[in-house]
């Protein structure tokens, strides 16, 4: 242990702590801006490069980084001295010399941390001025947007990519004041290996990265009057909107949510997790059929478009392996645009579907050239729980207020096997409900298979599928999922059927989601409310739904009947 | 242990060549397992370099795929260094340095004559592949202040009105002679 003193405070912490860690335990507040810690994931971004965190250590003749610099035996630091204010606004000055004064129309604007800090330093003036950096913005993707004259170089975005994610789509380009963040040879993110998770997204502290919008294109949807405009909503959306309107984080927020989508003008509020329980029961049926041939094991989760993109870039020779179904998202959308036109009477180009999504992939998947119905886009626009949350505020529905409303039917009958997709483990929980009554044609008494739940990188479980071991595994993150399929490639691990979400945590903690900083604790709270959703089900199981029965009924057939191959699956 | 994007990409460059390289990657006993191989990456990149004569992205996606990093952060250790190019230059490279002695030494107009008569500008390269102008800081000869190198020679004192009996030594390729060395 080591004993010091902040600010005159006495304090002992553990030996390799960090000035910022011991002042932290004072709760003496040091302002950041490039470090951040998301141990729980392991990465913890402390490059010392805003230098922010500045304070004075007695004995040392310059500031020292709070953040990178370890504590020692009896040092005495100070950290609201007038030299360190001082240096620490005219730091943030200095950064700000080269960025953009435009928060009034910036994305970010509100939820920006430079911005905040900005404020809080009491900044009132542009003090130094200079040669600004021009950069073009890359909006190639149609779901990541990059503007780099707005990043500050805190590095967060390659440590997401490179060392938790994986990925290695991210490196500093170029040198000194003309170095730029972005793929390699800085080509666009559409010609780069980048997955779209957006968790580059989430840690960037600024507006250089965020997700496409298309805020406008939804408006115009809703307001033209020949078409009918269908919205769907994730899973994981009713347990974080809420925070966006100042509801606790953990709070399901259900009924409000369909009702203000409603007050926006949506001719119909459809709920993904149809889309879920239909993913289940097709997916239900493929895992049946592969365990019965023994062929192209272990099966892969497919509902993970980031995932998708990260197999197919990164371990091409497995791609026989994810399940061909669609994603809920884009069974959803087909189902809605074949099924409930004609329903409604309604052509299918009339349609439009507005899909809500925890996501960045999300809105890539939606663009992929196959996604299509007889020429007809199954998803026309994919918006991000923050898009949502504006479209809201903009239209005047605050959704502390709404009364609770149902969603609207056949697309709208869900049950808590799809509302827990939004979690890690939660498809693969949901998949066992309905592949063990399939394979043993036993009612379920249990059907909490908690041994796949969880933060942990990766979880398995052995059930029983009287007589037959089913071997299964969870895991979020990319970071993970690179480990898992290492393993099923080396043949060190011997799994049937594996779920992965790119974002660490699942959906929850997608690349769209209201911004939670280094707060992981909102990772659980969110987690929780799902669970409890599922929890108050009346049913539990995908294959009861009784729209989805009902729509195999008048409609598809049979799971992995010809039609339901035609509408439901796709291919890599 | 991350792996590069796979996107096939078609390769142009001579197979000789990479071999060639390969040989020399394979000599330095990279250990995929172990962080410190990337320790031997600029070594590779100048290998590579001088093999090809630039290190175009087939040359960097070999070359992450040899170490086993990203092709990212190839590209990214490439655009740190000047030296390093991702386009082919001239077969004539002519360096001028601009570093201070030279540049009080009119420096500067040395290089707008070499780019006056070949019809390019700095970081350029001839339509025939002949010629390319770059500028450097310092090549450590002050005291010939100003110092162009072309390939691999060294041109001391050079004045602007020098630069066309240069530049005609090069031309004169059918000759097979070699250019003379001034100062």
């Amino acid at each position: 242990m080591v004993n010091l003193t902040i600010d005159n405070r006495p304090v002992t912490v553990e030996d390799g702590a960090t000035i910022l860690d011991a002042a932290r335990q004072l709760n003496i507040r040091i302002p950041t801006l490039c470090y951040l810690d998301l141990h729980e994931l392991k990465m913890v971004n402390k490059v010392a490069s805003c230098r922010i965190c500045s304070v004075e250590v007695a004995g040392r003749h310059n500031l020292a980084p709070a953040c990178a610099t370890p504590v020692a035996e009896g040092m005495e630091v100070t950290t609201n001295s007038r030299r360190v204010l001082f240096t620490r606004r005219r730091l943030l000055e200095l950064i700000l010399s080269n960025h953009p004064f435009n928060c009034l129309i910036c994305a970010k604007s509100t939820d920006c941390e430079l911005q905040a800090l900005a404020w809080e330093f009491g900044i009132n003036t542009k003090r130094y001025h200079g040669e600004e950096t021009s950069f073009p913005i890359d909006k190639t993707s149609g779901a990541l947007k990059r503007d780099p004259d707005k990043c500050i170089m805190c590095r967060r975005c390659e440590t997401m990519c490179n060392e938790v994610q994986t990925v290695g789509a991210l490196t500093a380009y170029g040198r000194g004041f003309n170095v730029i963040v972005g793929p390699a040879e800085m080509k666009p993110f559409v010609d780069s290996n980048c997955t779209y998770c957006g968790q580059c997204v989430s840690v960037c502290p600024t507006a250089a990265l965020t997700g496409h919008g298309y805020i406008q294109e939804t408006w115009n949807a809703i307001f033209d009057p020949t078409k009918t405009v269908v919205v769907q909503v994730a899973p994981a959306i009713r347990a974080t909107i809420g925070e966006e309107f100042g509801i606790a984080p953990g709070t399901p927020v259900t009924g409000k949510l369909v009702a203000g989508l409603r007050r926006l003008g949506f001719d119909a509020v459809f709920d993904t997790t149809f889309g879920a329980d239909l993913t289940i029961v097709e997916e239900a049926n493929e895992i049946i059929q592969r365990l019965t041939t023994g062929e192209r094991l272990p099966i892969l989760t497919s509902c993970c478009p980031s995932w998708i993109n990260f197999i197919e870039y990164q371990f091409p020779n497995l791609k026989y392996m994810p399940s061909t179904c669609k994603s809920p998202q884009q069974m959803t959308g087909t189902i809605a645009k074949t099924y409930y036109a004609q329903k409604i009477g309604v052509k299918p180009e009339d349609i439009v579907v507005v899909a809500v999504m925890p996501c960045i992939a999300k809105k890539y998947e939606a663009r992929r050239p196959e996604h299509e119905t007889n020429g007809v886009r199954d998803v026309d626009y994919s918006i991000t729980t923050r898009e949502l949350a504006k479209m809201l505020k903009e239209g005047g529905i605050d959704l502390r207020f709404m009364d609770e409303e149902e969603f609207d039917n056949p697309l709208g009958e869900s049950t808590g096997a799809g509302v827990i997709f939004g979690a890690t483990g939660g498809v693969l929980e949901a998949a066992l409900r309905t592949v063990y009554e399939k394979v043993t044609g036993k009612e379920l008494t249990n059907v909490d298979f908690t041994a796949v739940r969880g933060l942990t990188d990766v979880r398995e479980a052995v059930i029983d599928l009287g007589g037959r071991q089913l071997r299964v595994a969870a895991g979020s993150g990319l970071g993970n999922a690179r480990k898992i399929l290492e393993n099923v490639e080396k043949g060190t691990s011997q799994y049937d059927v594996i779920e992965i979400m790119a974002c660490p945590g699942g959906c929850i903690n997608g690349g769209g989601q209201p911004y939670t900083r280094d707060r992981l604790d909102m990772i659980q709270l969110r987690t929780q409310a799902l669970y409890s959703i599922d929890a108050r089900s009346a049913i539990r199981k995908s294959h009861e739904n009784p729209s989805v029965i009902k729509l195999y009924e008048e409609f598809l057939g049979e799971p992995g009947g010809h039609k339901a191959h035609e509408l439901l699956h796709t291919e890599y | 242990m991350p792996r590069v994007n796979p996107k096939p990409q078609e390769r142009v460059l001579p197979p000789e060549t990479y071999a060639e390289l390969d040989a020399f990657i394979a000599a330095l006993h990279l250990d995929r397992e172990d962080e410190r191989r990337k320790e031997s990456l600029i070594q590779v990149l100048h290998k590579a370099q001088h093999l090809f004569g630039f290190l175009p992205e087939e040359v960097q996606l070999h070359i992450a795929d040899a170490f086993a990093i990203n092709h990212a952060e190839v590209s990214g250790v490439i655009s740190f260094y000047n030296y390093f190019t991702t386009t082919p230059k001239g077969k004539y490279q002519i360096n001028v340095c601009l570093g201070t002695a030279c540049y009080v030494n009119g420096a500067e107009k040395v290089l707008q004559e070499f780019e006056h008569i070949l019809g390019i500008r700095s970081g350029q390269v001839t339509e025939d592949g002949k010629f390319s102008i770059e500028s450097l800081r310092c090549v450590g000869a002050c005291g010939l202040a100003p110092v162009v190198t072309i390939n691999d020679r060294v041109y001391g004192k050079v004045q602007p009105g020098k630069v066309q009996e240069i530049l005609e030594h090069y031309l004169v390729e059918a000759s097979g002679e070699e250019a003379p060395v001034h100062a």
